[in-house]
């Protein structure tokens, strides 16, 4: 009887958790595998604009019918063989990880600042963190053109005080791309570092301060360690999705801004080639399989060690 | 003191750095004058202007159709992906599963836009549907991201719930479904509805999946909100974003009291409890 209850239990949570997998396995796994396939097929001027990888061949004398898999490699030597692709590839890393720096720089001393405000303030100070980010994306990065842009309000402070004559402009340049993405992703690495940071018993920095140590040191030597787990997540959450931007570049930065996202965006939608849009895809997952699959590493710790 | 000096001084630099560009941006959405920085007097010419914005208004209306849609199915869908994660103990096919989850968290937009575009094309080609792209390609490719970050928030919230009480009621008999229902489900509660919300606000802010995924006819707010920033800053954005603002913070401020209200309201059963037993 109680067997019988078991498997009955086993099979409805079968049944129930068949379904977010069943749609994950169609809306995410599978169209990587398109994407792929694709990738190695051939653009042409049609309606869907590439050759199937796939085909019948009719050999109408000897009657026979023969498949046909065509496959071509020339989408992935044009990405290596162009130095477009291969400076677009190292500029979003490098954008990424300016701007990472930056996130950890402002956001470190704001997650340790709040994680030793008083506890009844921690909660507010943290939704003051995180609020910016439940305001749109976009509205975010349109708020910056008016503050960068010539005539705007960088611009007029600095002819104000004096400083310059000139005009100022620092739109259309990768500062500003600097400046919105580290604006844009700075929740995402306050918010793993406040948590790391929260949990971290204070009687450790008061036990190195008995023991003689000057507070700096034993911030390196305590408190950074310890934390070492939240700057990982952080970083990760802000360096991965930063490689494949695409807004922040587009409206922030100038014709020159060359990253990834773009190159991909315009490959898709004015080339409308979509196999060397679908290599350019592949290529950049292959790059971040490794950060992901390190990031996947960490979350997954975390959510056990939360038992 | 010399370092709580440093600490609060980056605090306050980090909320301007966070606060100053949203303030201004409201700021300038009363300004009379077109030139959105130069000021010109007050203002709220904008906002009239704003209701008779025809495209803008019909493309609100969708984004708001297709992000409640997404978020209600991707509500459902991620409360049993992170039950699963956090219930379900191993199971075969657990680490696909767990990656799949992650995974999209941090996927750039555009491969997950390109990726779903195309196995729309191909599932067209392949066995008629969908046909054309419009509101439902719009709406699966949502909840398919956004799935994933309701499945993390439910399964930190259920890692860090006790076990117990949902095995006291198995020992008295209910099932499975029954337990969930009335045990987990009232529970959790409070990360459904943050869930809810987060899916809703991830919808509602995409430009680039929707932009890959929509077709003729189902152009979402971003996208219009898009293609006019390209062509510079307008004072009409200025004062769609400043009504964007306000319904978020108000409709955050609100959820945040109620939870936090009954946050205080379940420790203070608790304690009660214990000095009753």
């Amino acid at each position: 009887m109680i067997n019988r209850l078991r498997r009955i239990g086993l099979w409805g949570r079968g049944a129930v958790l068949a379904v977010p997998f069943l749609w994950l396995l169609l809306f995410f796994l599978v169209p990587f595998l398109i994407v792929f396939g694709i990738s190695l097929s051939e653009s042409v001027i049609a309606q869907p604009p590439y050759a199937p990888l796939v085909q019948w061949l009719v050999d109408e004398d000897a009657g026979t019918t023969k498949l046909q898999l065509l496959l071509n490699l020339s989408n992935y030597l044009r990405l290596g063989g162009d130095d477009l692709y291969v400076l677009a590839y190292l500029n979003s890393v490098k954008i990424a990880l300016i701007t990472t720096v930056f996130c950890l720089l402002i956001g470190y001393p704001m997650a340790y600042a709040i994680a030793r405000a008083e506890p009844a303030k921690r909660g507010p100070l943290m939704m003051l963190v995180v609020l910016p980010f439940w305001t749109s994306f976009l509205i975010r990065i349109y708020a910056w053109i008016g503050i960068l842009k010539a005539n705007g309000v960088i611009d007029n402070l600095l002819r104000w005080t004096g400083l310059t004559t000139e005009p100022f402009e620092l739109l259309y340049s990768d500062w500003a791309v600097y400046i919105g993405m580290t604006y844009c992703y700075l929740p995402f690495m306050v918010l793993p570092l406040y948590a790391t940071l929260e949990k971290m018993d204070p009687t450790l920095l008061e036990a190195a301060a008995d023991l003689g140590c000057r507070p700096w040191k034993a911030f390196l030597t305590v408190t950074l360690p310890l934390s070492l787990p939240g700057i990982i997540a952080g970083s990760l959450l802000v360096f991965i999705p930063s490689v494949g931007e695409f807004v922040t570049p587009e409206l922030l930065g100038g014709p020159d801004t060359l990253m990834i996202g773009r190159v991909l965006w315009n490959e898709f939608f004015a080339n409308r080639d979509w196999p060397v849009a679908s290599a350019v895809a592949i290529a950049l997952l292959l790059f971040l399989v490794v950060p992901i699959m390190i990031f996947q590493h960490v979350q997954g710790r975390e959510a056990e060690a939360g038992r | 003191m010399k370092r709580m000096g440093f600490l609060s001084w980056a605090l306050w630099f980090g909320y301007a750095f966070l606060y100053v560009p949203i303030v201004l941006l409201i700021v300038y959405s009363f300004n009379e004058s077109r030139l959105v920085t130069v000021w010109g007097g007050f203002s709220t010419k904008w906002y009239a202007e704003l209701l008779h914005n025809d495209q803008l208004l019909s493309a609100a209306w969708l984004s708001l159709e297709v992000a409640a849609m997404s978020a209600t199915v991707a509500v459902v869908l991620g409360t049993i992906a992170g039950l699963a994660l956090a219930r379900f103990g191993r199971f075969r096919g657990r680490t696909l599963f767990g990656g799949m989850i992650t995974a999209p968290l941090v996927m750039p937009d555009v491969i997950t836009g390109l990726s779903l575009l195309l196995l729309f094309v191909a599932l067209e080609q392949l066995i008629g549907w969908p046909d054309g792209r419009g509101v439902t390609t719009i709406t699966i490719a949502h909840t398919t991201f956004t799935m994933a970050y309701v499945a993390v928030i439910i399964q930190s919230r259920l890692v860090s719930l006790d076990e117990s009480l949902e095995e006291a009621a198995m020992d008295l008999g209910a099932r499975p479904a029954k337990v969930f229902f009335v045990i987990t489900l009232p529970i959790i509660a409070p990360a459904i509805v943050s869930g809810w919300l987060l899916a809703f606000t991830l919808s509602l802010d995409d430009v680039v999946v929707a932009s890959f995924v929509s077709g003729p006819g189902s152009t979402t707010l971003p996208m219009v909100i898009f293609s006019s920033v390209k062509f510079g800053i307008s004072p009409q954005i200025n004062a769609l974003a400043t009504l964007m603002v306000t319904v978020v913070s108000v409709g955050i401020f609100i959820a945040s009291l109620i939870i936090n209200r009954q946050e205080r309201q379940k420790q203070r059963d608790e304690q009660m409890a214990v000095q009753g037993g």
